[in-house]
Order: structure tokens, then sequence, then C-alpha cells
């Protein structure tokens, strides 16, 4: 026997303790089954003819209800994305018995948009039987000559939807975003259940990001449809119907209202204004980070994709060479030019850099010592004798390529830092690119070829007059001009101020969010470095005055050019000769009014020549339209 | 496979050993081979239906069925001493190998779960349900039964430990499992009817407290039990489809391959964890009650071995291998037809799925092995 090492085991008493044990369990195992055996008696024996109604003659179908998505607003209230009513044309597949045959006879009543009436059929089989599927969008008329002949048509019926429109078609749609069927990416990130009767979702812009408050929740219903699909019982279309046995209803919350700190006026003057020129607008509320305007050119008119985009029409899009549907408010990289000047101005003061009171000579170009290498200021002749006031607004690049040498590369960047360069605002919508704001560090990491990894000198010049490495958006530019506007005080960049219950109507206020500001040790240097940005606009020899004359506010400025094309040491940049791919862009960044900042504005317009001509138009374009000049006339266009 | 050979004239009653030209003897035991054959022949005809007639599906399936019967038959020849001396180990590996999930698992539906060995994805936690209850087996194997208190607690350690561990990953499901394996092969062991009324209150009263611990979506489930009709899209969606599957199949079915609710894709979890619908619907309560049948009498010839097996380790196992075989029934049945909460518990050989399909095979074969035991003794 196996178990007899101990020989005081008592084997007859413990193998009857066991049996017993397993009687009791057999016992057991007997009851639990007569209870399995008894609750299938029930639903099998029983209740077999509720059951066998549910399934078979008649159906219970859960129909998911869509929630109405939240209208979007401006901050003036004007409505900038809203739904409107619309026929639908859906299948029910398990209805349907000759698929082919009933989409070929649509498509030659005229009531198919589809090309491919194959793929569609196979788009109608793949899903579940019972489930309705959307075959088109319809106009009024088309429903019409539809809902005469519905009776030829089992398994084919109208049905209302919400089409999501924007009035000011491509007016916002950098910053409103748009909405999109769903894909299969953006099915990986949602709740599918909650989107059981949604068809589009946002893309991009605020749609996107505030998907979940615009979407609502999701609804259902309960109805008993016969085998032909023929709606017998729908408690939610009868009175009182919700108190029907077995069927409920669960009506969907609509999504909520969204107000946003854009304001449309400023919207459409800024995008008249660029006209055809590719660029960028962005302005913010200095007190509150509030996105005035959010503007990136070309456009293209969202409504398209909101009603559904063909294929060819969306591969246009996406092969223009103008790239209508890059964000450059966001994501466009840019060399922020001689806009960073005031900034850097700044950071001499507070480093001990520079004596404000100095002149310094300016000849035309600079030399580091011991090089031969000159570096070009942009006016050839010079600008004679300079001090940081008068640098700044005739935009001497001389005396910033001194003054950059002086501070040094690690504090010139880390001054930009603070200010919000190189690295994304937080802005309230994706999309944002972050920008460079180079450095001995990010030059290691950037190259492979220690070789390359060093810093030169060189590159401290040009860094001077945002130059060389640097890049940045157009949103980093408009809040650098509001952090100098308000003394170092940063807020984060937002589009929504508040969001409205549609049911309700209760308004729930956004708080802005205030962000680590600048710290200058005397604050008087502010007021140093604002004081020049209002000689850009003011002074004669301001390189921003001509499109400011005769505002009747007060601005302050800054102008700025960025190359795109590298000019040899010797040539002559010459802009009739050059590409219009390869010409400058033109940077302006401005605030006003000048004592009580309300708005501060960065303008980007790509290879539109200098700063001054190109892009300080546009900047008061968005001024006058924010302090409610309305016909400034043509002379700055 | 292919070269057993069974001597189908022999006493049923008894395992039987079959000699080969070569001289091979292959030990099955007829009675739990034929029943075991005869379910799983019947899950692949429900099987066939409820994947609407997807051949590399039920391909898959069959090579499955093809490892578990291999893992059978290897089991089987296998003298049971081997399982008391392996027990120890088996238990200990597995219970690093939960260790190792903790730490290094991968995360799959937000659970901690699955190991990944390069080719294949293993889940530690299905292999404790067999070590558990062969740890506890061998812990008793020597000592004399019923165990002192003292030793209760040792075997309530070997049950809880890995289950709490399991139920940390999380996976509460599985580890109720490990837990009705073990607390069933303590049962057996004779353990007084006093330690088994103060577990019963013991558990009474920390319900409540298990319940802060669970997660959100373990109280759903139960929620959803309770009422499925409050989330009809969701959960309660499964339930309510699965009575309507079952009650509108009435006494007869509506006949193979016709299941409405099976085949207009109503039912979820077709070829899974919901087999027994589609069962049910196409074959009535008639065929629920000849599957039912066949399970009992499978349950019977374990509890049958287990009665007559020679030593205290393999009347535990062979005893514990059997009622949580039923236990595995109880709750997928009970689970479909609305009895027990939502557990993802698989119909035991039925079910499309390889884990459970090659341990419960497994399981049998080491019940053949103790079944066959009683005849080599003999002889």
């Amino acid at each position: 026997m196996e178990n007899t090492e101990r020989p005081f085991k008592d084997q007859m008493r413990e193998q009857k303790l066991f049996q017993s044990r397993v009687i009791v369990c057999a016992v057991g195992v007997l009851l639990l089954t007569a209870m399995l055996v008894g609750r299938l008696v029930q639903l099998q024996v029983v209740d077999t003819q509720h059951f066998t109604e549910l399934s078979e003659g008649n159906r219970i179908r859960t129909a998911p209800l869509s929630p109405t998505r939240g209208l979007i607003f401006d901050r003036n209230g004007l409505l900038v994305a809203e739904n409107r009513p619309m026929w639908q044309l859906v299948a029910v597949p398990e209805e349907i018995d000759d698929l082919d045959g009933v989409l070929n006879t649509l498509k030659r009543l005229d009531l198919l948009s589809v090309v491919d009436l194959e793929e569609l059929a196979n788009n109608v089989r793949s899903r579940r039987g019972f489930e309705r599927f959307t075959l088109g969008n319809l106009s009024e008329s088309q429903a019409a000559r539809f809902a005469v002949r519905r009776h030829r048509f089992a398994g084919i019926d109208l049905q209302e939807g919400l089409v999501r429109h924007y009035p000011y078609a491509g007016a916002g749609v950098h910053a409103v975003g748009y909405v999109g069927s769903i894909s299969s990416d953006d099915l990986e990130s949602i709740d599918r259940g909650e989107y059981a009767a949604t068809s589009q979702i946002g893309k991009t812009g605020v749609e996107r990001s505030y998907e979940t408050i615009l979407h609502g929740q999701v609804g259902y219903r309960q109805q008993e449809v016969n085998a032909q699909g023929r709606v017998l019982l729908d408690p939610a279309s009868t009175e009182g119907g919700e108190g029907q046995p077995g069927l409920l209803t669960r009506w969907p919350t609509p999504g909520k209202h969204v107000v946003l700190s854009i304001d449309m006026r400023l919207q459409l003057a800024g995008a008249r204004a660029m006209g055809v020129q590719r660029g960028a607008v962005v302005a913010i509320d200095p007190r509150n980070g509030d996105l005035l305007a959010l503007i990136s050119t070309p456009g293209f008119d969202p409504n398209r994709f909101a009603a559904g985009l063909s294929r060819n029409d969306y591969v246009a899009l996406t092969t223009d060479p103008d790239n209508p549907l890059f964000n450059r408010a966001l994501a466009g990289r840019y060399p922020p030019g001689s806009t960073i000047k005031p900034i850097l101005g700044l950071a001499a003061l507070d480093h001990g850099a520079v004596d404000p009171h100095e002149d310094h000579y300016c000849g035309g170009y600079f030399r580091l010592p011991g090089s031969t290498h000159r570096y070009r200021d942009w006016r050839p002749q010079g600008h004679g004798a300079m001090n940081l006031h008068s640098a700044i607004v005739e935009s001497c690049d001389v005396y910033f390529y001194r003054l950059a040498v002086e501070l040094g590369i690690d504090s010139l960047g880390s001054s930009l830092v603070a200010f919000g360069f190189g690295a994304p605002t937080g802005i309230d919508i994706s999309g944002e690119a972050a920008g460079i704001v180079p450095s001995r560090e990010w030059k290691q990491q950037q190259f492979a070829n220690p070789a390359d990894q060093v810093w030169f000198p060189g590159e401290t010049v040009i860094a001077g007059i945002g130059q060389g490495y640097m890049q940045a958006t157009p949103l980093q530019l408009a809040h650098a001009a509001a952090a100098i506007a308000a003394s170092g005080r940063r807020f984060k960049p937002r589009l929504l101020i508040g969001t409205e219950d549609a049911v309700s109507g209760v308004f729930e206020e956004a708080e802005p969010v205030e962000i680590d500001g600048v710290a200058v040790a005397d604050e008087a240097r502010w007021q140093r470095v604002r004081d020049a940005m209002l000689g850009v606009t003011s002074e004669p020899g301001g390189t921003g005055r001509t499109a400011m004359l005769g505002t009747p506010y007060t601005v302050a400025g800054k102008t700025g050019t960025a190359q795109v094309f590298s000019v040899g040491q010797d040539e002559e940049y010459d802009e009739e000769n050059v590409d219009e791919r390869l010409r400058d862009h033109g940077l302006y960044v401005a605030f006003a009014p000048f004592d009580a900042p309300e708005i501060a504005v960065a303008v980007v317009v790509e290879n539109g020549g200098g700063g001054s001509t190109a892009a300080a138009p546009v900047a008061r374009a968005i001024l006058d339209a924010h302090f409610g000049i309305e016909d400034h006339g043509d002379s700055y266009d | 496979m292919a070269t057993a050979t069974i001597d189908w004239g022999a006493n049923q009653q008894r395992a039987l050993r079959s000699v080969l030209p070569g001289g091979i003897g292959l030990n099955v035991d007829v009675p739990l081979l034929l029943t075991m054959l005869a379910i799983t022949g019947f899950g692949f005809i429900v099987l066939y239906s409820a994947v609407g007639e997807n051949g590399s599906l039920l391909l898959r399936q069959a090579v499955r069925c093809g490892v578990g019967f291999c893992a059978f038959l290897v089991l089987a020849q296998v003298p049971p001493k081997y399982f008391r001396v392996w027990a120890p180990w088996v238990f200990c590996g597995v219970f690093g190998l939960l260790l190792l999930v903790m730490i290094d698992g991968q995360v799959g539906k937000g659970a901690q779960r699955w190991l990944s060995l390069g080719v294949v994805s293993i889940q530690p936690s299905e292999f404790m349900k067999l070590a558990v209850p062969l740890m506890v087996a061998w812990f008793m194997h020597d000592r004399s039964l019923p165990p002192t208190l003292p030793q209760v607690t040792v075997l309530a350690l070997i049950v809880l430990v890995p289950a709490l561990l399991i139920a940390r990953q999380p996976d509460l499901g599985t580890a109720l499992l490990v837990v009705a394996a073990g607390g069933l092969t303590i049962l057996l062991t004779g353990v007084s009817k006093r330690i088994i009324a103060a577990v019963g209150v013991v558990g009474l009263v920390s319900a409540p407290i298990a319940w802060q611990f669970m997660l959100d979506y373990q109280r759903a489930r139960v929620f959803t039990f309770l009422n499925p009709e409050s989330d009809p899209l969701g959960a309660g969606y499964n339930i309510i489809q699965s009575t309507i599957a079952i009650g509108s199949g009435g006494i007869f079915g509506k006949g193979w391959l016709n299941g409405t609710q099976a085949h207009l894709e109503f039912l979820p979890e077709r070829s899974t964890d919901f087999i027994f619908a589609v069962m049910a619907e196409e074959f009535g309560l008639m065929g629920l009650l000849l599957l039912l049948a066949l399970y009992l009498v499978l349950v019977g010839r374990g509890l049958y071995i287990a009665f007559a097996a020679q030593d205290t380790f393999t009347r535990l196992v062979a005893g514990s291998l059997t009622l949580t075989f039923f236990v595995y029934v109880f709750v997928n049945a009970g689970m479909v037809c609305g009895l027990l909460p939502i557990v993802g518990v698989p119909l035991p050989l039925v079910s499309a799925g390889g884990t459970s399909m090659v341990t419960l095979m497994a399981g049998f074969g080491m019940l053949a092995a103790i079944s066959g035991q009683k005849k080599r003794l003999a002889a």
C-alpha cells in the first residue's frame, strides 16, 4: 500500500470519511443540476411562448438614439457650428432580398451618389442584419421622390438626420476644426456604445478637443418589429409609451454648447487681409490668454468634410502645394527674425549685458573678433550710432549681433524659453508644434556627427536676429507679444471660454489658466522695451510706422523678416530674381492699446517679403476690427 | 493516438489495459473516454453552427482537441505516485510564474494576466486551478484525516495566497474558481463540520468588505446580474439575448443551424462563453438534458474513481478534479441562463478555446491514470 509510513493511520476510517464526503458532494451535484434543469424548464417550457415571440415573430430591437451635437458660438454669440436637418437613406440589410437589384434601382432613380455600388453592397452586407446602414444623404426633392416609391423598397427607409454646418465656412476652420465620418482609428479611442448612433466625430480643432463635451450621451429605445422590419410598437413615438412592459427608452443627453474666445469679426477681417497669401494670424488677449483670432491661410471649407468628402476631393486637398489642411498658426515653424529683438533687449538689460544709454556704431556689418566673416545689416549703409531704443525702433541688426555675443547663447536661449518658445504653449486644441530654441545641448542631441555638435560663435551672432536654427510658431509669437504687453504675466492660450448646457441653458465659465510668468529684476525694464516697440510704429524711422499711420488707438509693434534663402557672402538679395517660394517671410507682432493692452497679435506671411510691407497691414486689419473701425479703406492692402 | 487499441469487450466498470502487438500497454478509462468524446463531438456540432460554418475556426478547435487528447493519453500512462512527487514542484513553478506576471505581465484588456514566452502567451492563473488541488492533496497525503486546525490553516493559505494574487491581476472569476477547486479539495479531506460552518459565517460577514475592494466593472457585473434591464446596450445585452435564445428554443429546439438568435447575431460570444445558449436555441430542452446527462455520467464516473481510489492523494485529486469540472459546467450554464452573474468561464469540452480544452483533457488523463492504478495494483 502506498501510505503505510504512519502505522497509526486508520485506513478504514479515513476511507469511510472520504467516501461520505464524496456522497455529500454527489448529492450537491445532483441538487445543482436539478436547479439548472428547473431554470431551463422555466425558460424553455413555461415561458417559451414569451421568448419565442421575442425572438421569432416579434423581435425586440434595441435602437440607439444619437445625442444632438452641441453648438459652437464665438465670444459675441455668433453661431460658428450648427446642426442642420436633412434626409438620409438607410438600409436594413436583413430585410432586403435582392440587395444588388435594389441598389441599382436606387442609383437609376438618382438617389445614390456613391459610384462603386459593389463596394457599397459589401459594406451593407458586413453589418449585422438588423443594423441600419446609412446609404447617403438626400436633398428635399430626392427625399420626396423616394417617398412616393417607398412601397417598392422593402428594407430601405428614409431617416431624418442632422448634419454639421459651419456658416462661416473656411473662416474659422483652423480654430473650430470640423467633423467627419468616424474612422477605424477613431474607433480605437472611443466608447463604441456611446457612438452607436453617431456617424461623425470631431476631427480637428475645437470639434476634436472638446468632442466629449459636444457629443453628449447616447440614448436608446427598444422597439418591437415584425419579420419584415415594420415597427409594431415604438414606445419612443407614442405618448406614455415608456410604460410598455419590456420596452425601454432612455433619451439621449444632448452635447453642451461651446463658447469660444474667438471673435469672428477679427477672424473674417484677418482672412480678408491675408487674401491669397499663405501664412497665419494669431490674436491673444494678454489679460487672460483668450485667442481672439486664429487664422491659417489658405483655409478650406469644413462643410465638405461634414457632408462627406469624396476621395478625389480629399486627395486634391492633401496634395495641394499650398497645403490648406496644414494649421500654420499652430504647427507652422518660422524663423522669428527681428520680432524677438524686444525680448533679447529685455534679457540683455536683465543680465546687465547692455547699457541702454550707450551708443554703438552700426556701419552695415558686424565682425567677430579674429574673423573676417561679415554679418550684414539689412540696411547696407548701416544705421550709424544706435542705442537699445533706436536699435529696436529701426531694427538694427548689427546692434543685436553684438548684444547676442555679449549676452551669450545660454542666457539668450533661456530668456526665449521663459517667453514660451521651444515648447508647446498648451493651447486647448491639438497639433501644436514645439518650435526650436537652439542651445548647446540641443545641438548635441540634434546632430549625430560630433563635428556638427559643436556650438559655433557665429551661430550666437545670427541668433541675435532670430535667424539660424531658431523656429517659432505664430501662436508662440503672439503668446510672447502678449507676455510683453502684460509685463511678463502669461496665460495658457485658450479657445474655450465656457460651456452652456443645451437643456437647462446654464452657462459654465472656464477660468483662465495663468502659467509661470517672465521674471525681471526691475519692472521699469518692461516699460523701456515697450516704449521702443511704441517707437516702431510712431517714430520716424520706425519700421512699422507706415502700416499704423492714423490709428485712433496706440500700437506697439515689431517687424520681422525671416530669410528662407541664404544669400552668399558677397551677393545681394534681390527680391525680383528669387523664386517666389524662396522669398523672405514677413512677420509682425503688435499689441494695443499701448497703455492698457487688450490685444496682442502676430502675423506671418510666407514668402511675403519684409514684415513692414506684407505682415503689418494684416495686423492693422485685425486691430481695426478689434477696435470696431469698420471701413479703413484699401490704403494698406 | 491512432495506435491505441481498446478492448471494447472489457468490463467497463474497471480501467482497462490493452496490449498492443509491441507489448506496450495503453491505459485508458473507457467510460471516461467515451463520455468525454461524446461531449466533445456534440460540442463540435454546435460549434459548427455557432461560428457560421467557418472551416478555419473549426480546424483550430480540432487541433486543440488533438493536443488535449494527446495530453490525456500521455498523462493516463503515468503512475499516479509521480503526480504526488511532482505536485509541490508544479505548485511552486506556477506560483513563481504568477509572481512573474505581476512584475512583468502583458497588460491585456486592462488586466495583467498573460505571460509572453516568445511564441505563445500563457496565463498562469489557469494552471493554478490544477496546481492548488494537487498541492492540497500532496500536503495531506501522509497525514491522517481529518486535518487538524493548524493543518487546515496551512491548507487555507495554499488556496488563498494564489487566489489573492490572481484577484489582484484583477481576475476575480479565475480567483473564485481557484478557491472553489481548493475549497472542494479541503472539503473532501473530511474537515470538521464546525470549521465548514465557521468558514461559511466568515464568508457572509466579509462579503461587504470584499465589495469595497472590488473594481467598478466587477461591481457593474453584479448589478447587471441583479437587473439586466438596467444596461440593455452594454453588459445586460448579453444576458437578455441569451435568455431569449434559451427560452425561444423550447422543448425540441429550432433545429440545427436554424437558431435565429445565433445566426442573426443577436447572441454575443456565440462560440465561446455563450455556446450553451446556441445549443439551447437549436436543440431545445431535449438537447440540453442530453448534454447535462453526459456531464453527469462523466462526473459520476470521476466520483466513482475517487471513491475507489487507494490512497489519500489520489482520492483527493480525483475527487477535486471531478468536482471542479462540475463547477465549470454549473457556472457556465448558470451564467448563460441567468442564474449567476457573468463570469468568463467556458463550457467544458464545448466552448472554442485552447487552454480550457487542453487542461480539462489533461485532468481527465490524470483521472484515467488514477483509475488504472487500481487495476495495476490488482494485477
